[in-house]
């Protein structure tokens, strides 16, 4: 990491704030049950950034995700993206605003072709109303958007599987299109959710490439990591959740001494026992 | 044995207006189960609302034009009606409720309760009317070659029936082959990645199941004026399960699957029908097994077998692609 770093002099402490933050999210909570899933007091996002949600399983990273994206109701908290409020919006309307979201189990539309798959994720598209469909006239969007999902496709590497149902796809190629098909919405913020999951390793660092190629792409990424050496290599800020709450932010390399991350993934009284 | 007039008797049967009436009706189904993956097990509802529609409000006086978009409209209101509070739950509540709500309309309209506006058990009759005098043939005149003929009443009903039928191919095309068709399979293959592509799903989905709902209602239509007649009881819930037989023996989700089907459903359904006529006839042992209550149970468990044979060799129906169904067994 150099000197002009986005995030230097950032305060590696929970909730701390951010020169720029494109997300910003206030006393966030949901429970299930008796357990508290989620409980953020502050967390802001700053943009243009890789940010990785760490935390052991059961920390509510994807609870975090689906509250923030509108696929889960939050009893209390507002938040923010670019200053407007997204707290009861709907999940397809906070994908309109800019901020578009991947699974972890992917979620391709196995029985479109590839390029459907790019082709569904458009916003305004006249055509896809019913009445546009019907009268016609959308045929000038739907060639612009071709041509769109035609450099994404090839960006991805995609471009020999066209016209394959998406359904056929590899795992990892998968991931690939689920990634490229966000990118066709015109997101501000991706949100993944664990993209490496189930990916083989040979392919982990094409998509490692792709993710800072996002940012360097002027989007701001937040994805959902388990695997440390993943996130030390790509993130630009690392912030983990244990229990539901954000117990640490800081730079990557600080992340692995931190007291705090050590003690929420082994264990509290893992170096008493070891004695 | 007469073979030719049994294939007679089964052609002629295949090409008449009920059959017309089925492919509409299946079209419709096709349009939700087929594209938007909905789970409509009251598709016959559809129909009872359209042709109920169109035969109470020409009774009240209406034109048969002005009935007809009654009906229809009121056949897109009952999709709007289950679609509202089933839609945004799982799958499974749209099936249930729409089992459910089948049954529950036509045990009403049947009621003595309801009989003032549907005369209930008897049903409704004496609007076709005007329907039948803008016939252009002789009512009672045959037309055809051999004994393959038709009367001029039923020549008309023909033509007007398998006209819709072309029609409503045209519209579903229209809308399939739009991106307001690409997002409708797109919320058949998954729901959750379809909203986070900005997709308002609900919305989607009601549509479709008013479109469909509204071509179920022509079909009700269409059976209705065929037949004169509008009675309770000819809209049973096993009506729905035949159009999902004729829908996936054609190929759900493909264009003309549900015309195929509902050809190739009516040729065997009245083709198996006539040989046990036939064989009734000529045959002395069959005339003593097979009373005609029991025919009617026998041909049903020979669509039964047809079913099974088609699922086992072929699942995508017979216009579907193989590959898509193959997709599916990941």
């Amino acid at each position: 990491m150099n000197a002009e770093h986005p995030m230097a002099g950032v305060a590696a402490e929970p909730g701390v704030s951010k020169p720029d933050p494109v997300l910003v999210a206030d006393g966030l909570q949901r429970s299930f049950g008796g357990l508290r899933a989620v409980d953020v007091d502050h967390l802001e996002i700053q943009r243009h950034t890789v940010t990785s949600l760490i935390g052991p399983n059961g920390a509510g990273k994807t609870t975090l995700f689906n509250l923030f994206t509108g696929f889960d109701e939050a009893a209390a908290g507002e938040w923010h993206l670019n200053g407007g409020p997204l707290a009861g919006i709907s999940a397809y309307r906070v994908a309109r605003k800019g901020m578009v979201r991947t699974f972890q189990l992917t979620k391709s539309l196995a029985r479109l072709t590839v390029m459907d798959n790019m082709l569904v994720a458009t916003k305004d598209h006249p055509g896809e109303n019913l009445w546009g469909a019907i009268t016609g006239g959308w045929k000038t969007t739907e060639a612009a958007n071709r041509e769109r999902a035609t450099e994404l496709l090839a960006r991805f590497g995609l471009d020999h599987m066209t016209d394959e149902f998406a359904g056929g796809l590899s795992g990892g190629q998968r991931k690939l299109l689920e990634m490229a098909r966000a990118l066709m919405m015109e997101p501000e913020v991706v949100m993944l959710d664990e993209p490496m999951a189930g990916v083989n390793p040979a392919l982990t660092q094409s998509l490692l490439t792709h993710i800072t190629g996002l940012r360097d792409g002027g989007k701001t990424v937040i994805f959902v990591e388990h695997d440390m050496d993943v996130v030390q290599e790509i993130s630009d800020w690392v912030v983990v959740m244990a229990q539901g709450k954000i117990i640490a932010e800081g730079l990557p390399g600080d992340i692995a001494r931190n007291r705090a991350v050590i003690d929420a993934y082994l264990g509290q009284h893992h170096g008493e026992a070891a004695s | 044995m007469d073979w030719s007039s049994v294939l007679i008797d089964g052609l002629l049967s295949t090409i008449g207006p009920i059959t017309a009436a089925y492919a509409v009706s299946a079209i419709g189904l096709n349009l939700q189960f087929g594209y938007a993956g909905l789970l409509n097990f009251g598709h016959v509802a559809f129909m009872l609302v359209g042709a109920y529609g169109m035969g109470i409000s020409v009774n009240f006086g209406a034109p048969l034009w002005l009935g007809i978009i009654v009906g229809i409209l009121a056949a897109m209101a009952l999709g709007l009606l289950l679609g509202i509070p089933t839609l945004r739950l799982r799958a499974d509540y749209l099936a249930i409720t729409t089992i459910a709500a089948a049954e529950a309309i036509r045990l009403i309209v049947r009621s003595s309760w309801a009989q003032p506006l549907t005369n209930g058990v008897f049903g409704i009759q004496g609007f076709a009317g005007s329907f039948f005098a803008l016939n252009p043939f002789p009512a009672a005149e045959l037309y055809g070659f051999g004994s393959f003929v038709v009367t001029g009443r039923k020549l008309w009903v023909m033509i007007v029936g398998w006209t819709v039928v072309a029609l409503m191919t045209l519209l579903v095309t229209r809308l399939i082959h739009s991106p307001w068709g690409r997002v409708l399979k797109a919320i058949r293959e998954d729901e959750d990645a379809t909203t986070s592509l900005g997709k308002n799903v609900f919305a989607y989905k009601l549509q479709a199941l008013m479109i469909g709902g509204g071509i179920a209602g022509v079909a009700g239509i269409l059976l209705a004026l065929e037949q004169q007649n509008v009675t309770p009881d000819a809209y049973l819930p096993k009506i729905t399960f035949i159009l999902y037989v004729i829908v996936i023996l054609g190929g759900a989700g493909t264009i003309l699957g549900p015309v195929v089907g509902a050809i190739v459903f009516q040729f065997m359904f009245f083709t198996i029908d006539a040989l046990m006529v036939n064989a009734q006839a000529s045959i002395p042992w069959v005339g003593d097994l097979l009373t005609p209550a029991a025919a009617g149970q026998v041909k049903l468990v020979f669509v039964g077998i047809g079913m099974m044979l088609l699922m086992i060799f072929r699942p995508q129906g017979i216009l579907g692609n193989r590959e898509e169904v193959l997709i599916d067994e990941r």
